[in-house]
């Protein structure tokens, strides 16, 4: 088993992919001689060519649009864009040709596109480098959306979005490109729109994605010690959600902490919170709260400490859900 | 460089240096479209000698022009049924093409069976041309549904709305039709043609897809029809240059070719379309034609233009000079047209027939192929949703 790095785990899944099928494009600014500005698609265009890793001219909406055309030509393009807050003049061919267009055509025109969208902030960048606007894709009718948290399911997960017949917009955790596991290549992954436990438990559940998984998980240890037994579930998947895994956890548990970088208003974390109120409703012990970035814009990053969830926000919430 | 000059307030408001008239002469060559213009039928139907487009017109014999013209008349007359649908509410809208069949029966004449197009949303006339029924474009209009006809097939995209959009979805698909070595010699060779309109080259996504099919060599073929007005707004609002004259900057060839001249329309564009096939795309044609009708049904031209243009535009009207050139230089007989005009009453009959008894959608329609891999949300919703009609049942 290899121990992989996030960045190079999707390197990895990105090459399976396009060994596997020839219809395979990576997309983007950067992404060919230079292998992305994180380095994700380091050697592919060296490995598969210019004509199947192609540099693009600086603009986002040409990325997404000429996309478009090549999955209506039959081809399976993965669009890199370089930082989540870059993507909003791609959004336009996103939201109306993208995720509209196997509707429109009832079927016979598929939109077999990934956008892999670097999210979330905690790496002390400037403005636009640092945003979760995760929502405002999954609010999106023919969108689907993910987000991985570790290499293992990096790996595997963008191997799936590519072999999925819908557009699928893929979440990064820029942050945690460099942490490491064991990735082993021989098994068999949980489908991709699925959410996972990440740490079975009985009294309270976490639940998040992307990014802040890592902060549940160690939310969770610290717990333990105050006599806590968390469980934490990975959504994984925002757009569809799967939330049976959250609702038997809410039901054991009688209390849910959602947490999450973006801003809490209109936000997944508010459908996950609607939801959960309206299935467990018998449930729940106490009502579900939220750890979240605040509804201001991403803040200049000296102050990004205080703007993400954190060990002791997230540790908070769940001494006031246990204590209500 | 000279030295920056102090800025002293304006005493009054300057003279510009070009009037208002001045611009909009400049740009429509007093209607005319210039000196470039490419035209091989006058508007008194005068078939002119072109040394560098007249072979790519060269097989158009008297059956051919007839054909052209038939396809004109034809589509001209279930655009006019398509309006009166819509005055009679049976359509909620319709988007007329009046003035612009030439332009597209040329173009869409030009095509090869492999090559793929993609409009934006008054494209009936290219629709024709690639085989697909007038019925298959009711639906976009009656709200049944959102174009049925099958765009790999036909090699019709659907109707883009958005404006622009589809510039750079055509330029995706001639990149990959060159990826998959679909451009050369051969008798396979493919190309793309993009259909847009003057308002459209102010958008972004116009812009880039020029960009894009620059840097790629991509076999596409930008179709600009200038028909004058964007809605309410002359095209002096969105150009300073005449848009042929764009391409330059971007390093391709531009062509102006006279839009309502069918025989023009279809050499320029085969050209067009064989440089493209042969790796020398891409192209951009501005055909120079006027919307004689309004924007759409729910527009009021008589608020923005003067009914002297229109008049003045009727007068190079793009079927009556192809008739005149058939009847005078050719002998055509009026049994022709006598003809023509039975086959167009009977499509309109047909047209009209189908639109009228349309069903309506299923009422769960809207929960269909949202995905292609459906959603457990939406299923849930469809079921939620036929559960409620359901309780309703007997009541």
């Amino acid at each position: 088993m290899a121990v992989l790095t996030m960045a190079k785990a999707i390197n990895d899944g990105l090459r399976a992919a396009m060994e596997r099928d020839p219809k395979v494009l990576v997309m983007g600014e950067d992404v060919g001689k230079l292998g992305g500005v994180f380095r994700v698609t380091d050697g592919l265009q060296k490995d598969f060519g210019e004509q199947r890793v192609l540099d693009t001219p600086l603009a986002e909406s040409g990325i997404i649009g000429t996309a478009v055309g090549l999955a209506i030509r039959g081809f399976r393009p993965v669009c890199e864009i370089q930082f989540d807050g870059f993507v909003f003049p791609g959004y336009d061919q996103i939201v109306s040709q993208l995720a509209k267009l196997h509707f429109r055509s009832q079927g016979k025109v598929r939109m077999p596109v990934v956008v892999r969208i670097p999210f979330g902030g905690g790496i002390g960048a400037v403005e636009h480098h640092s945003e979760s606007p995760e929502a405002l894709f999954a609010h999106v009718a023919g969108l689907k959306v993910v987000a991985c948290s570790n290499p293992v399911d990096a790996y595997w997960m963008i191997q799936q979005s590519i072999a999925s017949d819908d557009p699928v917009i893929f979440f990064e955790p820029k942050r945690r490109y460099w942490e490491k596991a064991e990735v082993d290549v021989s098994a068999t992954p949980a489908p991709l729109f699925t959410s996972r436990v990440a740490r079975p438990g009985t009294t309270l559940t976490l639940a998040g994605y992307g990014p802040v998984l890592k902060t549940c998980l160690e939310a969770a240890t610290v717990a333990e010690a105050d006599g806590h037994d968390v469980e934490v579930i990975d959504l994984r998947s925002l757009s569809p959600l799967d939330l049976d895994p959250v609702f038997s956890s809410v039901r054991r548990t009688g209390r849910l902490v959602v947490v999450a970088e973006a801003p809490s208003e209109t936000s997944v974390s508010s459908e996950v919170a609607a939801r959960v109120q309206q299935e467990c409703f018998h449930s729940l012990e106490a009502p579900v709260l939220r750890v979240t970035g605040f509804d201001t814009p991403y803040p200049p990053s000296k102050c990004e400490e205080d703007f993400l969830p954190d060990l002791d926000r997230v540790l908070d919430a769940v001494d006031r859900s246990m204590a209500w | 460089m000279s030295a920056p000059q102090a800025w002293t307030p304006a005493t009054s408001v300057p003279e510009p240096q070009a009037s208002r008239d001045h611009v909009v002469a400049g740009l429509k060559g007093t209607d005319e479209g210039g000196a470039d213009l490419v035209q091989l039928l006058t508007p008194e139907g005068l078939r002119m000698a072109d040394p560098r487009f007249d072979r790519f017109a060269a097989d158009v014999d008297v059956p051919a022009l007839q054909a052209l013209y038939r396809d004109m008349v034809l589509v001209r007359r279930f655009d006019r049924e398509a309006n009166a649908l819509q005055r009679q509410g049976q359509l909620g809208i319709w988007v007329p093409l009046l003035g612009q069949e030439a332009a597209q029966i040329g173009a869409g004449r030009a095509m090869a069976p492999q090559d793929m197009a993609f409009p934006s949303y008054r494209e009936h006339g290219v629709a024709w041309a690639r085989g697909i029924d007038p019925t298959e474009l009711l639906g976009i209009f009656r709200g049944t549904d959102n174009g049925s006809w099958d765009p790999i097939a036909t090699g019709f995209h659907l109707y883009t709305i958005v404006i622009g959009n589809q510039c750079l979805n055509a330029t995706g698909y001639a990149m990959g039709q060159k990826f998959e070595g679909k451009v050369g010699d051969g008798p396979d060779a493919e190309a793309t043609i993009c259909f847009f309109g003057d308002g459209a080259t102010s958008q972004g996504d116009v812009h880039e897809g020029f960009v894009w099919a620059a840097v790629y060599d991509a076999p596409v073929v930008f179709y600009c029809q200038n028909n004058q007005w964007a809605i309410s707004e002359p095209t002096e609002r969105q150009t300073r240059v005449p848009l042929y004259k764009r391409a330059q900057g971007y390093g391709f060839e531009g062509i102006r070719v006279d839009g309502n001249d069918v025989l023009a329309c279809l050499a320029v564009t085969r050209w067009a379309l064989e440089e493209c096939r042969t790796g020398n795309g891409p192209v951009l044609i501005e055909a120079f034609t006027y919307r004689m009708d309004a924007h759409t049904t729910s527009d009021d031209p008589t608020r923005y233009r003067l009914a002297d243009e229109l008049e003045l535009w009727k007068l190079k009207d793009p079927i009556e000079r192809v008739r005149v050139n058939l009847v005078r230089e050719h002998d055509v007989e009026q049994d022709f047209f006598d003809d023509v005009q039975a086959g167009s009453d009977e499509l309109a009959a047909r047209f009209r027939q189908f639109c009228t008894d349309m069903p309506p959608p299923a009422p769960d329609r809207m929960f269909s192929q949202v995905y292609a891999e459906p959603s457990p949300n939406v299923e849930a919703q469809r079921e939620a949703f036929l559960a409620y009609h359901a309780s309703f049942e007997g009541v």
